[in-house]
């Protein structure tokens, strides 16, 4: 549905995005993560047609938008990172402008405008001025106006920062919703919200992408899914060499200290091995004395670090 | 059918831009000044001069424009920059020129209210003495073509900030410099052979032919030819966003 390639954009000498190609299929949430001036709402401003890119093509369910921009605009909705609202239209008013401008036939006007109030939980404050809107339900309404024509593409840009949990878990449900039957590009940096939501995930930093596939598929990527904590009473250089040596360990770090023989150490092991059973037979073997012991999973934020670093 | 959704699409956003006017006190604010000063002016001279003619108003008029025609376009585009809804704007499937003409015309058609609501004037003239309605006629018109210029002047310079202050002085400053350089007085001190090139350039002296109720086609064109220009700026400056 979205074909994007070798996509560049430079501002003076300065390359924000770095020869980018990726495509989305029909259907598919793709999250876009990076770290802020990465370049995600680049990305989105050149699909949507608001900037030019430098080089590169994008094309929108077949279309190549530098040829016939009018046509992919039609196709796609858009919501911006700052929501951009006329504040000075009353939000029924505002949406049935959109639904307008966005030539929509004048008999199915009133009942698009009723179903996205709906869907997007807007009846409430139908009648009331933007400028008086919360934060909430500007981001309501923006989302309102970038589906009321039923588009195939939905670009959101960052579409629940600002918001309080609740409100966060409504506007995903609704992504979520809409996700179902369309094409969908939404950036974020909250990582647990790309778990929830996306197909799959592009990691950009710098202008270039880092990383991209599912979820799981990164953080397998990154390395091993596990690491162990272990606390343990004992002399720091005879621990670090003799777990260090131990089959199955792959790296041996010292995370913390809390007293002048008691370290916090983080054990990453070679790939799906249980090393805990043998750690802490060794380690009392050894006369030490094991103080914490955990396990934990490399979560998609250590994956984000990893690859953004 | 292209061509009657390209028509349609302006309208619905011509709509928008005039509603626009009414939704905020500016267009009141306006109306109020334009019929406050334009009457006191026209009274003052009706009485003192007693002559039954609204020459002397229409003579007044780029004035009273020169201050209100900046007022009317400072925001237009400078607006949708700070608060970002030009990415909304110009992200809908319309073309810039659709865009810039909208406004253009939204801001026509204000100005247009504004001076159908002075044709108490005439009509006043009219009651108490002998009125040519040719004239009449003719000074609307020239109005309209002056007042247009202005705005398409104030379009193009409120496209290249995001600040209305600045959009709205430095469209006064234009204003005043386009329309001045036709001026008698100006055209006195420069020397002879520039002078008749000042006096066409300049936006007045060809309102002074029209308002006189002689509509020439020179004038005409020329007042087509400088709306036209600065609406293609405009366009132009729009299309360039990325690059900055």
């Amino acid at each position: 549905m979205i074909e994007i390639k070798n996509l560049t954009k430079k501002i003076g000498k300065n390359a924000i995005l770095d020869n980018i190609s990726f495509s989305v299929k029909k259907g598919e949430i793709l999250g876009f993560l990076g770290p802020n001036g990465a370049g995600k709402t680049t990305t989105m401003k050149i699909i949507t047609s608001f900037w030019l890119p430098t080089s590169g093509r994008v094309e929108i369910g077949g279309i190549n938008i530098a040829e016939n921009s009018l046509e992919t605009r039609m196709k796609i909705g858009y919501l911006p990172e700052t929501v951009p609202l006329y504040d000075d239209m009353k939000v029924y008013e505002y949406l049935k402008f959109v639904a307008e401008i966005r030539n929509i036939p004048q008999n199915k006007i009133k009942s698009r405008i009723k179903s996205v109030i709906e869907s997007c939980g807007l009846t409430s404050v139908s009648r009331q001025p933007i400028d008086e809107l919360s934060k909430g339900y500007r981001q309501r309404v923006g989302l309102a106006q970038a589906i009321i024509h039923n588009p195939d593409v939905l670009i959101l840009d960052e579409p629940t920062t600002g918001l309080d949990p609740n409100q966060i878990m409504e506007i995903r449900d609704l992504i979520k919703k809409i996700g179902e039957k369309k094409t969908i590009i939404f950036s974020t940096h909250i990582l647990s919200e790309v778990k929830a939501v996306c197909d799959r995930v592009i990691i950009i930093n710098g202008g270039k992408i880092a990383g991209q596939g599912t979820p799981e598929e990164l953080i397998k990527k990154t390395g091993s899914s596990e690491l162990i904590y272990v606390k343990i009473k004992g002399g720091k250089e005879d621990v670090s060499r003799k777990l260090g040596e131990m089959a199955g360990v792959k790296k041996i770090e010292i995370k913390d200290k809390e007293a002048d023989d008691i370290y916090g150490y983080e054990i990453e092991p070679e790939s799906e091995v249980d090393l805990r059973e043998n750690l802490s037979k060794i380690i009392l073997a050894s006369g030490w004395s094991i103080l914490e012991f955990n396990k934990k999973s490399i979560s998609l934020e250590d994956v984000f670090r990893e690859l953004t670093k | 059918m292209q061509k009657t959704i390209y028509i349609k699409t302006i309208y619905i956003l011509f709509k928008k831009e005039l509603m626009s006017y009414f939704n905020s006190p500016i267009a009141y604010i306006f109306i109020g000044v334009f019929l406050v000063a334009g009457n006191w002016l026209f009274f003052n001279s009706f009485f003192l001069v007693g002559q039954a003619s609204v020459r002397n108003y229409f003579s007044l008029l780029p004035w009273i424009f020169l201050f209100l025609a900046p007022a009317l376009t400072m925001r237009l585009w400078a607006e949708e920059k700070k608060t970002g809804t030009i990415e909304f704007l110009l992200t809908l499937p319309i073309s810039d020129w659709q865009a810039v003409l909208a406004k253009f015309i939204g801001s026509l058609a204000f100005m247009f209210i504004a001076l159908l609501l002075t044709i108490t004037l005439p009509l006043t003239v009219f009651f108490l003495g002998n009125i040519d309605w040719g004239t009449v006629v003719g000074s609307y018109l020239g109005a309209l073509f002056l007042g247009g210029s202005y705005l398409a002047l104030g379009l193009f310079i409120s496209s290249l900030t995001k600040n209305q202050i600045i959009a709205f002085v430095l469209a006064l400053i234009a204003s005043f410099a386009i329309f001045i350089i036709g001026a008698e007085f100006v055209l006195m001190s420069v020397p002879q052979f520039i002078a008749p090139i000042m006096k066409f350039l300049g936006l007045g002296s060809h309102f002074y032919n029209i308002a006189k109720g002689v509509i020439d086609t020179k004038d005409i064109i020329y007042y087509s030819s400088f709306i036209f220009l600065f609406l293609w700026l405009n366009a132009r400056v729009i299309e360039n966003r990325g690059w900055k």
